[in-house]
């Protein structure tokens, strides 16, 4: 079944077109991802899908389903509850670890401070910080390592219990350790959620994704199981990008 | 014949420059609170800090200007700190950065420039008369207010702007609501610059004179309401000291004046940095 069905999207900053018309489906519990070059439009595709591209009075053409409903007519909280958004560089908000963690929560729901408690854990623990933060619960989160703070803003995002969670380049300011910890949370989690994982690095792309989109200055050119697409992709550039040729 | 000075000597003058530039600022200061303590301090008795003003001055305590100055302060500023506060975030949060904003920032920054006699004046024909207040704590206050608006307003629209974009992203794609980020997450980021703005508000209200003369008038009599007139420590100092009243009274109520607004920084001090110290 598609979790999000992207039909003829198109993406306008002004005058530069991001996005030209680009149709693709995203599966329940799969890992996707986006590949491409710089200002190839893949961070552009994720702001579309949760509507965060109005900040920036962007406009879109096209349509956008999440679980055959479209996007505009599901309220804004509501769909950018259900499809979290991870930065490429980790930004806590002033305040503690629990603060971080109980923002999004708070937003949407009257939590009692019991069940408050046990969601920052729950998040915590499913964003594999837990072991590490639980005696600081109550420090100020930007005392914490880059790689902590990256997997605190997963956390942050699991605790309002989305359905989609969507990266931007999530380990690209990491190093290998926290990479590495940051993709086993992910494929963890990968049967519970969906994910769409934007990426400059075509290893990871080829190590966790179950699918690979390629896009290259806005346009769709390839989307194939991950295997197929890294070994014998069908497009020229697609094959020149992930052989180093350009990009 | 040319004259040359090498690198290493106009560093050398360069620092000793800059050197005297800053030790002459802080002599200065030293000097003033030093000159000011040291002619005042013998008249801080507990008597003249808590008994009601006597013969125009010339006996009792500064209990009425101590009362009239810490009602009218805190009276302007929490008349100020909110309207200045909700303009800036309209400025940064609403204005799309164009026209109105340029506007409103440039007719702040002419009102900061304005004399404060003019706000007096201002103060006294509109609170004062044509609204009938009276002198009074109100009037006063109110003139105050309108006095250091431009200072609060500007100073939070500059903290405000200082909020990284980013954290309003997060809290967007939290799924946050323009005033929940603007309340849970600009707000509590830009307190610190805001309070500053605020400080500076109250430094500017404690010492001010000729705003207050006109609008809260000079009564020594305890304040018992906002319609009280009554007379602020710079006042009663100006009007001791310009009178010829009592010089010795006179400095004992600067040396109460300055010691306000020492304790005041101070205190704002340690809870800014006790407030940076909890957030960041």
């Amino acid at each position: 079944m598609n979790k999000l069905s992207i039909r003829e999207l198109s993406l306008y900053y002004e005058k530069h077109q991001a996005l030209k018309k680009i149709s693709l489906d995203v599966e329940s519990n799969e890992i996707l991802a986006v590949i491409g070059p710089a200002s190839s439009g893949k961070s552009s595709l994720l702001r579309a899908i949760n509507r965060l591209y109005e900040i920036d009075y962007a406009r879109i053409t096209g349509e956008i389903l999440l679980d055959d409903k479209n996007i505009f007519d599901i309220p804004i909280s509501e769909l950018r509850r259900r499809i979290g958004l991870i930065f490429a560089t980790p930004v806590v908000l002033p305040g503690s670890v629990y603060k971080n963690i109980a923002y999004g929560p708070k937003l949407h729901r009257r939590l009692k401070k019991s069940e408050l408690d046990e969601l920052v854990c729950d998040a915590l623990k499913a964003g594999n910080l837990w072991d590490e933060v639980a005696d600081r619960l109550d420090d100020s989160a930007s005392r914490l390592s880059g790689g902590q703070q990256q997997r605190l803003c997963i956390a942050r995002t699991l605790a309002m219990q989305p359905e989609v969670i969507m990266m931007d380049e999530p380990c690209s300011g990491l190093d290998p350790i926290s990479t590495a910890k940051i993709e086993a949370t992910m494929l963890e989690l990968k049967k519970d959620y969906t994910f769409i994982l934007v990426t400059n690095n075509t290893k990871q792309a080829a190590r966790i994704s179950d699918r690979t989109a390629f896009l290259y200055l806005g346009e769709l050119i390839e989307l194939d199981k991950t295997q197929k697409l890294f070994t014998s992709p069908a497009d020229m550039k697609t094959d020149d990008y992930i052989r180093g040729r350009f990009g | 014949m040319t004259f040359r000075i090498g690198p290493r000597t106009s560093q050398i003058i360069a620092y000793i420059t800059l050197l005297v530039m800053t030790a002459i600022t802080v002599i200065v200061l030293f000097f003033i609170i030093f000159y000011i303590l040291k002619n005042g301090i013998g008249q801080l008795t507990l008597e003249f800090l808590t008994d009601r003003t006597r013969d125009m001055g010339r006996e009792g305590g500064i209990l009425p200007s101590i009362l009239g100055t810490l009602f009218i302060t805190i009276f302007a500023i929490l008349i100020a700190t909110p309207l200045g506060v909700g303009s800036a975030v309209y400025l940064v949060e609403y204005t799309k950065g164009g026209f109105i904003r340029r506007i409103i920032s440039f007719g702040a920054d002419c009102l900061a420039g304005v004399p404060s006699i003019i706000f007096g004046l201002f103060g006294f024909i509109f609170f004062v008369i044509t609204m009938n207040l009276g002198w009074s704590i109100l009037s006063g206050g109110l003139t105050l207010a309108v006095m250091i608006l431009p200072t609060i307003i500007r100073t939070s629209e500059e903290a405000i702007k200082a909020v990284p974009y980013t954290y309003r992203e997060i809290s967007y794609s939290l799924g946050g609501g323009k005033l929940d980020t603007i309340v849970r997450v600009v707000l509590p980021s830009a307190l610190p610059g805001i309070l500053t703005g605020v400080i500076l508000g109250i430094g500017r209200a404690v010492g001010e004179t000729a705003a207050v003369i006109f609008t809260a008038g000079s009564s020594l009599g305890l304040p018992t309401s906002i319609f009280s007139s009554t007379r602020t420590l710079a006042v009663h100092f100006y009007i001791l000291a310009r009178e010829g009243i009592s010089m010795p009274k006179a400095y004992g109520t600067a040396a109460v004046l300055i010691i306000i607004i020492l304790a005041i920084n101070f205190i704002a001090y340690r809870l800014m940095h006790r407030f940076i110290a909890r957030y960041y």
